[in-house]
């Protein structure tokens, strides 16, 4: 890579969640917040790409055959699950070290992923495509969102789709999702996000819209502290997810 | 490999088996029990399914043929007395027309192995293995599946074992999972008699001061009897002979059904409240009487049983449904955070209403009359009590409690 190429990696996040990989499969570790949040964000990706794909969401292996990019997959929360689900994976991640954790549990689950130590311009400019991109958690700890958003896209095949989770730049999110989760409530570690980093819907929809994809669906997800379960919402305030697509060739 | 183990052949197991393995055909699921095949043959006891269970047994296929042997329950009614009152005055009526929103009897009354043949012939179409005479031994929970030990010497590896083996629950000590547990010092004895004249539908439940005296409709001219006495008394009624138990029966049931007789036979059961202290644990979960045994005072053991039921399986398959690993606590946390309040409810109603009832104390009773008589004349009370009889409220309860497939 020359020096003067544009990179979407920033270095002191890589080595902050390598730091703590050891507990991405602990359900009371760390990532707790992730188990938790991965029932509906799963439910929307699997019912999003179930009706675009024309398939049964309740079937067995709804997503058979579909290839999949998860982009930024730690530890492989949401890689074994789409695998599960019937997917051909690629579950990609800056941190070794996080591989190497997927990889291991992987292989201890019986699941088949195909989990690589490489960046998203790195699959681009190998010429990668996929039916479905999956940007989980992400956007909010890279260095060049909209290169980095630009370089997901350009993967997206033709009628394919790209999904998009993170958390709004609102004063609400400040409250809840950096405050209130990092100090109060413990759920996260503090400096799990920093308020500068996030990013409104409208960052993230521009840049997809100038890469070709339009954007179909977008939905708030809320925690219901008497369930104790996150569900959708129509406030996008704190956490959002929202779909793209690729016209058909 | 196998996906799920299910340890426990009794009405709990069955239907979850039958239950997964009916809305994820995908599933390898395996069940076994310590019984020897047909030993549910002679099990002589009826137990009352209320609606939300009879929801749960016609998802599954079954009702239609448990329908034919059960007997609706379309009046209650409660009684607070000492046995040798001559006109017990009666505190609360339910009648059946129109109490439910279909009409529907608000429970049925079923002999218990028409529930579990039923079950087991479910089992068989869907070629899900039973293994009679089997138990589990010992099991050793690692990160991606369970090791168990079955007694017949064979093992299996399992993502996820179910335990539904009963109130001395055996894998829940092997789990390490602690119970809460209340004695009453008292049994419940279990018989069924035949009487001259019909029931019509009429259960009847009196509060008799060693504790609740309640009988239920069966088809013919037959009722189920639950009779709680203090266990010393209830062990001596069944071995006295008959004459004696009869007699005994006689002064409690009265005269207005004719003369009675004992058909089948007699059995004890002592009363208690067992809580497990947490139903799930690493690729291990706890159902029905494993996870809690209530005192049968207000009939809703068996209930209870079903809606842990109707919930596990529900979580079970809508994870897999999205591809995650089904033995892992965050999955199965679902389950305990959605059954845990109201078997918590459920327990603390039932102690109270026991220990409510089953005194002699003057000034407990005119409360407690006082309370069924305001019940009785509060239509909104009382309808919340039918609603709570049959299972059916609380929001967001397990789709097949309200007859919808997983």
């Amino acid at each position: 890579m020359s020096e003067t190429a544009r990179t979407t990696i920033d270095q002191a996040e890589v080595d902050r969640f390598s730091a703590m990989a050891a507990e991405w499969w602990d359900p009371n570790g760390k990532f707790r917040p992730l188990h938790k949040f991965n029932p509906v964000r799963l439910a929307y990706i699997r019912d999003a790409a179930s009706a675009h794909f024309g398939r049964d969401p309740k079937a067995h292996l709804p997503l058979e055959g579909l290839r999949v990019l998860d982009i930024g997959c730690g530890g492989g929360l949401l890689s074994e699950p789409m695998a599960r689900m019937g997917a051909i994976v690629v579950g990609a991640d800056a941190s070794e070290k996080n591989i190497g954790i997927a990889k291991t549990h992987a292989a201890g689950s019986g699941v088949e992923v195909d989990y690589r130590a490489v960046t998203a311009e790195a699959l681009a400019e190998a010429g990668e495509s996929f039916d479905i991109v999956l940007n989980m958690e992400v956007v909010e700890h890279v260095a060049d969102v909209d290169f980095f958003l630009t370089t997901c896209a350009s993967m997206v095949r033709p009628d394919g789709m790209m999904f998009v989770a993170t958390i709004n730049r609102t004063l609400k999110a400040a409250a809840l999702a950096i405050f209130a989760a990092e100090n109060v409530l413990r759920w996260l570690p503090k400096g799990t996000h920093q308020y500068e980093k996030l990013v409104r819907p409208e960052e993230i929809e521009k840049p997809l819209q100038a890469a070709g994809l339009s954007v179909t669906d977008r939905t708030g997800v809320f925690f219901n502290p008497l369930s104790n379960q996150w569900n959708l919402s129509k406030d996008m305030d704190v956490n959002y997810m929202l779909v793209a697509r690729r016209a058909k060739a | 490999m196998i996906d799920i183990l299910v340890a426990g052949g009794g009405y709990v197991g069955l239907s979850l088996a039958v239950a997964l393995k009916k809305a994820a055909p995908h599933l390898v699921v395996e069940l076994v029990d310590p019984a020897p095949a047909g030993a549910w043959q002679r099990d002589e006891r009826a137990s009352a399914l209320v609606a939300a269970a009879r929801n749960l047994l016609a998802v599954l296929g079954v009702w239609d043929k448990i329908e034919p042997e059960a007997e609706p329950i379309r009046r209650m009614v409660i009684t607070d007395s000492r046995a040798g009152d001559p006109v017990r005055p009666v505190f609360l009526t339910f009648e059946g027309a129109g109490t439910t929103e279909e009409g529907q009897p608000f429970a049925h009354m079923v002999p218990n192995k028409a529930v579990t043949g039923s079950l087991l012939e479910a089992a068989g179409s869907l070629s899900l293995p039973v293994h009679w005479e089997t138990s589990v031994v010992d099991f050793a929970t690692g990160p991606h599946l369970t090791e168990v030990t079955l007694s017949n010497g064979e093992a299996r590896q399992a993502k996820l074992l179910i335990a539904c083996d009963g109130v001395r629950s055996k894998l829940r000590d092997i789990a390490g999972i602690k119970t809460v547990r209340f004695e009453y010092g008292q049994s419940g004895i279990v018989t069924t008699v035949e009487h001259e004249r019909p029931h019509e539908g009429t259960a009847e439940e009196h509060f008799l001061p060693a504790g609740p005296f309640a009988t239920l409709p069966m088809t013919g001219n037959r009722s189920s009897l639950v009779w709680t006495e203090r266990t010393e008394d209830a062990n001596r009624l069944i071995e006295s002979d008959d004459l004696v138990f009869e007699e005994e029966l006689e002064r409690r049931f009265g005269h207005k059904l004719g003369t009675l007789r004992v058909v089948g036979g007699r059995k004890a059961f002592p009363l208690g409240l067992t809580l497990a202290r947490a139903f799930v644990a690493p690729r291990f979960a706890l159902a029905g009487d494993a996870a809690h045994g209530i005192h049968p005072i207000s009939g809703q053991g068996l209930n209870l049983g079903f809606k842990d039921v109707a919930a596990l399986a529900e979580t079970i398959v809508e994870a897999d449904r999205l591809g995650l690993d089904i033995g892992s606590l965050s999955v199965l946390e679902r389950y305990e955070t959605w059954r845990r309040f109201d078997t918590f409810r459920m327990g603390v109603t039932t102690d109270v209403l026991n220990r409510l009832f089953s005194n002699d104390v003057t000034p407990v009773r005119v409360v407690r009359d006082l309370g069924l008589g305001i019940v009785d004349r509060l239509p909104g009370l009382k309808s919340f009590f039918i609603r709570q009889a049959e299972g059916l409220t609380g929001r967001n309860q397990p789709r097949m409690l309200v007859g919808e497939a997983i």
